[in-house]
């Protein structure tokens, strides 16, 4: 079962005890936005076979969003870290390099 | 040389020599230098695409590439219930042309598909799906696909082993398909790879394709871990990874992977003839040829490339389908695993051309292909050869979403298979 430790209130929560919340850093069109950027915003979403950046609610806890740095290969989770920031840290930057030094970075 | 077809005097004969003559069943060869047509992807559908660009078009100088063996994704790892009950209209012809060429594939491919046209029931376990599936069967009705809504007197009678007043969701009837049921999935892939080979395609197995090349615009061929591949028209018909093919050919696709589970049980004596599914509680279930109760339920809720699944999700299932079935309940499960499901916002497929020029996908059919393979097949091959979609795959393309035209399964059925 996947474990991932909530940063809010610092518990380690087993999946059920979490809710999914899809690919983060996504950032949100305007209203003068073209199709391409709504489109971009509203379905084109990263499905990568490797490291993934994602919204996890903790919705059995605190309730509160927070995001998970995972690899949809292994399962294995680099950290977990705040919802308020626009890109992931550079200690989970780290984090990630250390493991997969061919990783190709969060662009 | 054309392979020796199977009959029941073929059966004879062998027996007289102790099966010493049976042939293999397709060739092994070593990949051209270059094809017409590549397909990645020896699932039930790159397979059937295969299969009637040689039938329908003419077109045999085709390679089939896969990176495992035939039929070992999700073709090989599905609950195989086959229906055509969709209410949207471009899902109802796809779906029903397929179900229908089911019926006479075992003749057409030579192969004894095994399919058992026993009749499937979805059952409505609130209101809101009363409601919703009578609309479906209305609109089956309009489409010409042979469905009806049936109460729970009927439901009773066509599977006596349902629980028909349960504590929290009772049966309050159902959606009945008379002609839908299941087909054995590996011979699917048998079947068609048969057939592929004996048409003097070639079928490459533990072949990864690892990059697609690209000239001005135009597809080129395919990197392989057995070498460079040219091709004139490439098809890409790879499920689950999907996302990770079209990143190589360089275009995003409007969809997600995740896992989807099922389980069988240990064989027991035939105690229901009829496939059912139960939306509500999410379960599903049937009995196979073997006595094996057929399991499955909802998919993951995050992207995942396991081909594992989440172990709540089994008890989940489990426990639905107990409260519906309440004699499965000493029952143990023999097997239990896992596909990589890839999942449009619309939960409808996508049979396209790409950004990329004579580069076109078949994707995204999600939970619920299986029943989908011949008729996928024949309007991906359509598409392949003529370079524009026929009216089966026209309204599947992948910039509906930007367009707007969305194919509404999600909100209709809203359940895995
Ligand atoms: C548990 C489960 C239950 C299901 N139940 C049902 C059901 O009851 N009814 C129903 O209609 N559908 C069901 N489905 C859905 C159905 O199985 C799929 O929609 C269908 O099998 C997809 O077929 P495919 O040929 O597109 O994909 P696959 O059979 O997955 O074939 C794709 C192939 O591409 C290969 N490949 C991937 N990447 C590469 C590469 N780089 N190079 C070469 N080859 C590559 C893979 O190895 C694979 O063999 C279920 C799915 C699952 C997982
Ligand atoms: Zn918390």
């Amino acid at each position: 079962m996947l474990t991932l430790t909530c940063p809010c209130c610092n518990i380690a929560c087993d999946e059920t005890e979490l809710h999914p919340g899809g690919q983060a850093h996504v950032s949100r069109a305007g209203p003068d936005s073209g199709d391409d950027a709504f489109e971009q915003y509203l379905f084109l979403r990263k499905n990568p076979r490797g490291v993934h950046f994602e919204r996890w609610r903790h919705a059995m806890g605190c309730g509160k969003w927070f995001h998970a740095a995972r690899c949809t290969v292994t399962l294995e989770v680099f950290g977990t870290y705040s919802a308020q920031t626009l890109e992931p840290p550079q200690d989970i930057l780290d984090a990630i390099a250390a493991r997969r030094p061919d990783w190709q970075g969060f662009a | 040389m054309p392979l020796k077809r199977y009959s029941v005097f073929a059966v004879a004969r062998e027996a007289l020599r102790f099966h010493t003559g049976w042939e293999r069943a397709w060739r092994s060869p070593e990949p051209k230098k270059k094809y017409d047509v590549v397909i990645v992807g020896a699932g039930g559908h790159g397979l059937a695409t295969a299969y009637w660009l040689g039938k329908n078009h003419g077109i045999r100088n085709v390679a089939v590439i896969e990176k495992g063996w035939l039929g070992g994704g999700n073709t090989g790892r599905n609950t195989t219930i086959i229906r055509s009950n969709y209410l949207q209209d471009p899902s109802a012809a796809i779906y029903e042309k397929s179900r229908s060429l089911y019926e006479t594939m075992s003749q057409d491919v030579n192969y004894n598909i095994m399919f058992s046209p026993r009749g499937v029931m979805m059952l409505a376990q609130t209101q809101h799906e009363v409601r919703g599936f009578q609309r479906t069967a209305h609109a089956n009705a309009l489409q010409g696909v042979a469905t009806e809504y049936v109460g729970p007197d009927r439901v009773k009678e066509l599977c006596p082993i349902i629980n028909i007043d349960g504590p929290r969701y009772p049966v309050l009837g159902a959606l009945w398909q008379a002609r839908g049921g299941t087909a054995r999935h590996d011979a699917v892939a048998w079947g068609y790879a048969r057939a592929c080979s004996d048409m003097g395609m070639d079928i490459i197995q533990q072949c990864e394709v690892t990059a697609i090349r690209r000239e001005n615009g135009k597809v080129a061929g395919v990197s392989t871990t057995k070498g460079e591949i040219d091709c004139a028209k490439l098809g890409i018909v790879v499920a689950g990874h999907s996302g990770v093919l079209a990143e190589m050919a360089g275009f995003r696709l409007p969809l997600e992977s995740v896992a989807l589970q099922a389980l069988v049980s240990e064989p027991i004596k035939p105690c229901m003839d009829v496939v059912v599914m139960a939306n509500t509680v999410h379960g599903y279930m049937s009995q196979s040829d073997k006595g094996e109760m057929v399991i499955g339920g909802g998919a993951d809720g995050y992207n995942n490339y396991t081909q594992r699944g989440s172990f709540h999700h089994i008890e989940e299932t489990v426990r639905a389908l107990i409260e519906t079935f309440p004699m499965i309940s000493r029952l143990k499960m023999l097997r239990q695993w896992g596909g990589i499901v890839d999942m449009t916002g619309d939960r409808s497929p996508i049979i396209s051309k790409t950004p990329l020029e004579n580069c076109f996908v078949n994707c995204g059919w999600g939970t619920g292909g299986f029943k989908a393979i011949p008729g996928s097949g024949w309007a991906m091959a359509e598409l392949m050869a003529q370079g524009e979609p026929g009216p089966l795959a026209a309204a599947f393309t992948m910039n509906r979403f930007r367009e707007g035209r969305f194919i509404d399964e999600s909100v209709a059925a809203g359940v895995a298979h």
